[in-house]
């Protein structure tokens, strides 16, 4: 019963269903029908197949579980899978959000969908995969593999500036990602191996430590994205197709956060204590900075996507912080806005399909024939900006915790984002929502449709879950993340007593 | 089986020796049969590669010399030769529609293939200067002839010229550094320098350098590739298809094993050589291709930079490295076999079309053909999980551990700007509206694009034998 290799049948699952709808056949419409029901049927078996991954994983251990080791290159180069606290809500998180991606382009994609759904199932397991490797040569393959369908997504079924954007995104992220292949190499021929468990328990040399954790910064860096490498993420965000930004938004940023998890903590401990302060300083001007810019945008995808920046800023300080509260708290902050930005993106694109416009100006007065949508946007802006009872509220409050035991100036500076973000948030939802209707092509707006209330409702009830019972996700990462904090503790205060003994 | 003549072991030659002969009675064939054998001869000649082969693989393992010392067969020549054959025998298959042509039947491309061929074969196995320059020539001249095969075409023609004038000068330069090497070191023997050269004096080095302009010059590494994107462009599609795989796996060949095996005690004097040429072709490779409008020159600039790359696995100077090269020009080969397969795929009304605009909307109008391109194009990028993406791997893993910190990250640094252009063709295709449709494509074309589209896109499955093969034929080198 335990011994079918369950995370490989969850990665590789995605792939097999673009395989599927690669072989359909049909004419026009029903090849259309057909492709979109495989892919939704895919990303639920992949759910279910991940659900599965939850009951059995056990939240007290916190070494990697589910492993799987293959031969794959030569000496120390292997196919190496496993999940442990950190890793899994992330993969759990990419399963759930597929379908509502799927559901939300059933009706806005109308041109090469077979090529869209492929694309978007191949992303799948490629976002899967990167959670889930435990080896850095397979790590980087998914890693820098969910380039080409996201780049594909993005300029052949995005907005007007889509050639732009997509090559801004493929090339910033391409190079940041190639310096940390050659610190992957270093890493090689220090550990005489690419497997992430044996290095985590490989000392590295102050020196290459340095040099490692600049280059693995690059990459997520630019992944996450933090200021000022951060400018690729509007555009991208705004050419994207409402699903395209989901999965940015909601999957893809965390994938710069789960590699400070997973690398540079526990690889270069004490690298990171060095550039902590750099770490700080940076999510606080993104925090306020990005804020700022939020504050004046026209675009409303432009605006949640300068949110993202600033929310990802708090991930950041949470980790560096190098606490039990920091950590904890930017899985959680990690989690919590995958939900409620994919669930705003969702939510801009149910208008967006309706007037085919993203300016805020051109809305206004929306509860009037849209109260349901109303009711819908205002629980994810609520979220977007922190209120209590939120999931949102969780992930700012325990990472600003977390790090006020480590730095108060940027704790301080920090909490300023959150009066910010109430700011921008809610004046985007008076803007679109509130007011008079007075606008003529308003008038005829329908509210929610059932397969809009299918995407959006979920997400309510999670965003409002992990608000009042943050419980379940904090369990299961409590036991790893207990782990990554005392082994950076304690490589921490062991080079300072070397330092006071000299 | 124990051939031997005047004292000299010929069954390590064997292969050499049917291909030889082989040529010989399809140019028998033909002079007798005249132009209507055309197509006979190429057919026999793809036999004919394939059975020499067979004759390669199946040599016993191991190191076996002859003709005292100036022929090796070891694990590294076998790999090159069977990796220059299948580049060869594909390209002659590329090549029947461009002979079927009733204005090219031309049954002396297919020998002069096979010469070219068997100038490959021994300049891989070379053990001494001598028979270094004699298939350095013997593939060469051919090479030359080949370019020039469209008599009528002014372009082809030209490319012939231009490749056969700056040739003979690389020969010349090549032949000079021999002499300077003998006449410091008293010996053309690679093993003889080896045990002399370990101390570096002017005239070694001066010897040396000019070597390494010969080889340069073959692989078309900056600074001596200006040729390059003139052939590629003038000469037929086929014939640069040719061109840009089985004499580039021999060059490569060759360029290892003289720096590893005859100037091991000089690494440092070639190292910072090679470091600036493969700096200089990659950056080369990747600003000066993102101008191109013709597919084929860009495909030119295109393998420069590839070369660079593959010589940063040579420029560490370690089994590694070595390692490195043999990944590298085995990924090569298949890339570029792809992309010509392509290239050669391209046909609206019967004419081939060359310029990249040509390519818009391709994803449209015939969705395999460019989803095949888009995957051979993010492998020449060097984008996982694809081909590409290992053949870099391979070669800056050599370099890192070699510390050369600097050519690796250079090097990292333009394959980001390569990137660009790539992803610009990639655009062209699947991001822009159709240019017109395009005529169906040749059963043999379909073939070798099938083959060597999922040796890219499924190689991450495999790579593991690969590796270990050339990791093997990379030991024997030292």
């Amino acid at each position: 019963m335990t011994t079918w290799p369950i995370l490989s049948v969850t990665t590789f699952l995605p792939l097999v269903g673009a395989l599927i709808v690669y072989l359909s056949r049909g004419d026009d419409e029903a090849a259309k029908r057909n492709s979109r029901w495989i892919a939704l049927w895919t990303t639920l078996i992949t759910f279910a197949v991940s659900v599965v991954l939850v009951m059995r994983f056990d939240p007290s251990n916190p070494d990697f579980q589910f492993v799987e080791k293959a031969n794959w290159l030569a000496t120390g180069i292997t196919y190496h899978m496993g999940v442990d606290g950190i890793s899994l809500p992330l993969v759990i998180l990419t399963t759930a959000v597929m379908p509502f991606c799927i559901i939300a382009s059933w009706k806005s994609v109308t041109n090469r969908v077979r090529e869209y759904m492929m694309a978007f199932l191949i992303l799948e397991t490629l976002m899967i995969g990167t959670f889930s490797a435990l080896d850095l040569v397979l790590f980087y393959l998914f890693f820098e593999g969910g380039l080409i369908p996201m780049f594909l997504i993005i300029g052949v079924w995005g907005g007007p500036r889509r050639v732009y954007a997509s090559f801004k995104f493929f090339l910033y992220t391409l190079l940041g990602s190639v310096l940390m292949l050659l610190a992957i190499m270093a890493l090689y021929w220090n550990g005489g191996t690419t497997d992430i468990p044996t290095l985590m328990h490989t000392a590295v040399p102050r020196n290459l430590q340095t040099w490692a954790w600049l280059a693995f910064f690059a990459s997520f860096a630019v992944k996450m994205p933090m200021w000022p490498v951060h400018t690729w993420l509007p555009d991208a965000h705004v050419e994207a197709p409402t699903a395209g930004s989901v999965v940015l938004a909601a999957i893809l940023l965390k994938m710069g956060g789960y590699g400070f998890l997973r690398f540079s903590l526990p690889m270069f401990p004490l690298a990171s204590h060095d550039f902590a302060p750099l770490v700080f300083t940076l999510s606080a001007i993104a925090i306020i900075y990005t804020s700022l810019v939020a504050l004046m945008q026209e675009d409303m995808k432009k605006l949640i996507a300068y949110s993202s920046v600033a929310h990802m800023g708090f991930v950041t300080m949470g980790i560096f912080a190098g606490t039990m509260q920091g950590v904890a708290g930017g899985v959680f902050q990690m989690i919590s806005h995958g939900i409620v930005s994919g669930a705003l993106f969702l939510c801009v694109g149910v208008v967006y399909d309706r007037l085919h416009t993203r300016e805020i100006a051109a809305y206004g007065g929306l509860v009037n024939r849209m109260p349901l949508y109303a009711m819908t946007f205002m629980v994810f802006t609520m979220a977007n900006v922190g209120l209590p009872g939120t999931s949102g509220f969780v992930g700012e409050f325990m990472t600003l915790l977390g790090t006020f035991k480590v730095s108060i100036p940027t704790a301080f500076f920090a909490s300023f984002g959150v009066i910010l973000s109430a700011g921008y948030a809610l004046w985007l939802y008076r803007k679109v929502v509130f007011g008079a209707l007075v606008k003529p092509q308003l008038a005829s707006m329908k509210d929610l449709t059932f397969r809009e209330c299918l995407t959006l409702f979920p997400m309510i009830a999670l965003t409002i879950l992990f608000g009042v019972w943050p419980k379940p996700v904090l369990d299961m990462s409590a036991a790893s993340v207990q782990q990554l904090v005392n082994n950076y503790n304690s490589a921490v205060t062991a080079v300072k007593a070397a330092a006071l003994l000299q | 089986m124990n051939f031997v003549i005047a004292g000299y072991q010929l069954a390590p030659v064997l292969p050499e020796l049917v291909l030889a002969v082989g040529a010989m009675a399809l140019l028998m064939l033909g002079a007798f049969r005249g132009q209507g054998t055309t197509g006979t001869v190429t057919s026999l000649a793809v036999v004919l590669l394939i059975v020499v082969g067979v004759l390669v693989y199946m040599q016993p393992a191991g190191k076996h010399v002859t003709f005292g010392g100036s022929f090796i067969v070891d694990d590294f020549a076998r790999f090159m030769k069977i990796l220059a054959l299948i580049g060869s025998a594909v390209t002659l298959v590329l090549s029947t529609e461009f002979l079927s042509d009733p204005s090219r039947r031309i049954f002396e491309y297919a020998i002069l293939v096979l010469l070219s061929t068997l100038g490959m074969m021994v300049l891989i196995s070379a053990g001494d200067l001598i028979s270094l320059y004699l298939g350095l020539e013997l593939m060469s001249l051919a090479l030359y002839v080949v370019a020039a095969s469209n008599r009528d075409n002014a372009k082809s023609t030209e490319a012939g010229l231009k490749y056969f004038v700056l040739g003979a000068l690389s020969s010349g330069m090549l032949l000079y550094g021999a002499s300077l090497v003998y006449g410091f070191t008293g010996t053309v023997s690679f093993t003889g320098i080896a045990a002399v050269a370990t101390v570096s004096n002017v005239g070694l080095v001066f010897g040396l350098v000019f070597l390494l302009v010969g080889l340069c010059f073959k692989v078309s590494a900056v600074p001596f590739h200006m040729w390059t994107p003139d052939v590629y462009e003038g000469a037929p599609t086929p014939v640069t298809a040719f061109f840009a795989s089985a004499p580039k796996v021999a060059a490569l060949a060759v360029f290892t094993r003289v720096t590893l095996t005859a100037f091991p005690g000089i690494v440092s004097q070639w190292q910072q050589i090679l470091v600036f040429v493969s700096i200089a072709s990659m950056a080369l490779g990747s600003f000066a291709a993102i101008g191109q409008t013709n597919i084929k020159r860009l495909m030119a600039y295109s393998s420069i930079g590839h070369m660079g790359f593959a010589l940063v696995g040579l420029a560490s100077g370690t089994v590694e490295g070595a390692q490195g090269v043999l990944m590298y020009i085995v990924i090569y080969v298949a890339m570029t076999l792809g992309s010509f397969a392509i290239i050669l795929a391209m046909k609206r009304n019967g004419q081939a079309v060359e310029q990249i605009s040509d390519f818009a909307g391709l994803s449209r109008t015939n969705p395999l053909l460019a989803f095949m391109f888009a995957m051979l194009l993010f492998s020449l990028a060097g984008i996982p999980p694809l081909a590409g993406f290992f053949a870099k791997w391979y070669v800056f893993v050599a370099a890192i551990k070699a510390n050369l910190f600097t050519l690796a990250v250079v090097g990292v640094l333009t394959s980001v700007v390569g990137a660009y252009y790539y992803l610009a063709i990639v655009k062209t295709m699947y991001f822009d509206e159709p240019a017109g449709k395009v005529d169906p494509v040749r059963i043999e074309v379909r073939t070798v694009l099938a083959v060597a589209g999922l040796f890219n896109i499924l190689f991450a499955l495999f790579a593991g034998p690969v590796v270990s093969v050339a990791s093997a034929a990379a030991k024997s080198l030292f």
